[in-house]
């Protein structure tokens, strides 16, 4: 590990060009989304419109809260890509227990969230299965098992409570909005401000030193993936208010790329050890953005994923660590 | 599979794990290590033995010959995956390679046959040396760099086709459909790729570092092997055979289809893994991974005679707990066969 302990320093005492390049890890993600903000605006002055800005916030906020839990899994240096699988599992269930109410159905589907965390956890923890393949599998497996519970077809869903959640707004934000920068602010304190998220930063700078000092290496693995598991389980609840039906072999494809995306542009090493959450919330914001300017002025969808690319592989190159692997 | 293969920590103990303590291993190590190494096939040949007794069309000439012909250029992506992951790494981009190779071969094929092979093969190679270089020289997250290229090829084969609107098809007389007809091209083609990967893995000197790269990066460094070189040579090959999987494809189909390829990536990843090698790398089998893409087959075939109707989502949670519970086994296995 070399220069990550800088995380409050501003880089004094680097060489001119170790210092741009730190500045740019550190403030480029703000500095890009507010460029993008800027020419999005040049181009069309309505894309600043509290109409767009609600679109923009209702289509961000599930894939900030998956981002968010999956900020925590490469915190451990770990990666979550069963998120997009879990989204579906949530979606095949709550239809079937909306007749109950939201009250039983929401808490059911974040129940199911934290089981799949809980098996996802106790295979990196336990068993010491590889982060990547442990999710893989469940991956497949939770998918699978989402459209095997819920059939062929997509459900419409009519409960208001639900739709009220996923589709209105209060005091004219999103109320999916609010949710997910309620999880941003609270992923943020512990992260700063608990025992627990001290923890998790220092298993994944260095889990063997961690054990040794004495610290619950493993409790802290299985937290993290149960805490990814639920946030994409209520994401999951929430593209189904959204869309007004559940249709689990369509919803939460790809959302593990776009959450790891939000994360790694962000600025959290995939190597673990350093957690930057507000830095995960420009991130996921800058890549939905992104991709509404393009679609908005017909750029081709074929281009879209050259630019996310080239725009991925630019981030992990500025935050890459020098020296050590 | 030397036995020298089956303790590759024994010589180079990962950072993580505690040094050996000088103690050869036990009996119980060796017999855990083999089983790790030889699993794939035990099971293999078990669930084979099963199905033949149980089923009078599993062991029929017409049902094997359509496991082996329908998809085996497909097993390509997992040979390639196989010396990625010895080195410690992965990629993600095979499956949108396999798709891109395809749709470049048909394109190819309008001028002529050379090109519908050479083209797919081209663009493919440039493609993983492109991620080889990012990986080995910039030292960037293989992960990271494979996920773009799984979002960069897919974005590239889209503006090929206008978006996915334009579908070449490959001429009707063309020589390039017949280089993928029947059962037996393909079949001849595939294992004659896994032969020559197995000797490269096993017999040369190459193999010799891509499995020492996995082992101890660092000290493969320090003994002078061509570390550096070796990693995009690793990343350049796996994306050779998926261009050229992809270019089998497109003479299989007779078209460039671009919906094809997505999620392969995994497939090869999980026969791969379910073949013993170890995905922190320094323990490769070609082998095991011709036992891995085989179980795969016939687990499919099987879930496809006996429990189609209840459709594609019962075959993923087999999958998925299949794949789930192999990986256990081999971590236990392979942690059991390592003196700790």
């Amino acid at each position: 590990m070399s220069a990550t302990t800088a995380g409050t320093a501003k880089g004094r005492g680097l060489p001119e060009r170790d210092r741009l390049l730190h500045l740019l890890q550190e403030y480029g993600i703000y500095a890009a989304l507010l460029l993008l903000v800027v020419v999005a605006t040049g181009l069309d002055g309505s894309f600043l419109s509290a109409g767009n800005a609600r679109v923009q916030l209702f289509q961000v906020s599930p894939a900030l809260l998956v981002a968010l839990g999956m900020a925590l899994v490469i915190g451990t240096e770990g990666i979550d890509l069963s998120v997009g699988a879990v989204i579906a599992l949530a979606a095949a269930v709550v239809p079937l227990y909306l007749g109950y109410g939201l009250g039983v159905a929401l808490p059911l589907a974040l129940l199911l969230g934290a089981v799949s965390g809980l098996v996802a956890g106790a295979m990196v923890a336990f068993a010491r299965v590889q982060p990547i393949v442990a999710t893989l599998s469940l991956m497949i497996g939770v998918r699978g098992l989402a459209e095997l519970v819920n059939g062929d077809s997509a459900k419409p869903v009519t409960d208001s409570g639900l739709l009220a959640l996923g589709g209105d707004c209060f005091l004219g934000v999103p109320w999916m909005a609010w949710i997910a920068g309620l999880a941003a602010v609270v992923v943020g304190l512990v992260v700063r401000r608990t025992t627990f998220g001290r923890q998790l930063v220092a298993v994944g700078d260095n889990p063997r030193a961690s054990r040794l000092a004495g610290l619950p290496v493993r409790r802290i693995q299985v937290g993290v993936y149960v805490v990814s598991g639920v946030l994409a389980a209520l994401a999951g609840v929430l593209i189904v208010g959204h869309g007004a039906e559940a249709d689990p072999a369509n919803q939460g494809l790809d959302m593990e790329l776009t959450a790891i995306t939000a994360v790694v542009v962000g600025g959290t090493p995939l190597s673990g050890g350093r957690i930057r959450v507000l830095g995960t919330v420009a991130g996921a914001l800058f890549m939905q953005l992104l991709t509404a300017v393009l679609t908005q002025h017909n750029v081709p969808v074929s281009y879209t994923q050259i630019t996310e690319a080239a725009i991925i592989c630019f981030a992990v190159y500025a935050s890459r660590e020098r020296g050590t692997r | 599979m030397s036995s020298t293969a089956a303790h590759p920590r024994a010589a180079a103990p990962a950072p993580g794990t505690p040094p050996p303590d000088g103690g050869r291993a036990g009996r119980f190590e060796t017999v855990a290590a083999r089983i790790q190494q030889q699993g794939a096939l035990a099971v293999l040949v078990l669930v084979c033995a099963a199905a033949s007794f149980g089923s009078s069309t599993f062991p029929s000439w017409s049902n094997i010959s359509s496991i082996l012909a329908n998809n085996s250029f497909v097993w390509l992506l997992a040979l390639g995956m196989t010396f990625v992951i010895t080195t410690g790494g992965i990629d993600l981009s095979v499956g949108s390679l396999y798709a891109l190779g395809g749709v470049l071969a048909a394109r190819g094929a309008q001028t002529g046959t050379w090109l519908a092979v050479l083209l797919p093969i081209a663009v493919c190679a440039a493609w993983g040396t492109l991620q080889g270089l990012l990986v080995a020289k910039a030292r960037m997250a293989p992960f990271i760099v494979t996920l773009a290229g799984l979002l960069g090829a897919r974005g590239l084969l889209q503006a090929l086709t206008d978006q996915g609107s334009t579908t070449y098809l490959v001429p009707a007389h063309s020589a390039f459909l017949r280089l993928a007809a029947g059962v037996w091209p393909p079949v001849l083609t595939v294992a004659a790729l896994f032969a020559l990967g197995w000797l490269l893995l096993t017999r040369t000197r190459f193999g010799a570092t891509v499995t020492a790269i996995g082992g101890n990066e660092n000290a493969a460094g320090l003994m002078g092997l061509p570390v550096t070189r070796t990693k995009v040579q690793v990343y350049l090959l796996s994306g050779t055979l998926a261009g050229l999987a992809g270019a089998m494809s497109g003479s299989r189909l007779g078209s460039g289809v671009t919906t094809i390829g997505v999620g392969y990536e995994l497939t090869a990843i999980a026969a791969v893994v379910i073949g013993g090698t170890l995905l922190t790398g320094g323990s490769g089998s070609v082998g095991g991974t011709v036992c891995g893409v085989l179980l795969l087959a016939v687990i499919n075939n099987l879930i496809d005679q006996y429990a189609s109707q209840y459709g594609s989502a019962f075959t993923d949670t087999v999958n998925g707990g299949f794949l789930a519970v192999v990986v256990l086994l081999q971590t236990l296995l392979s942690r059991a066969g390592r003196p700790a």
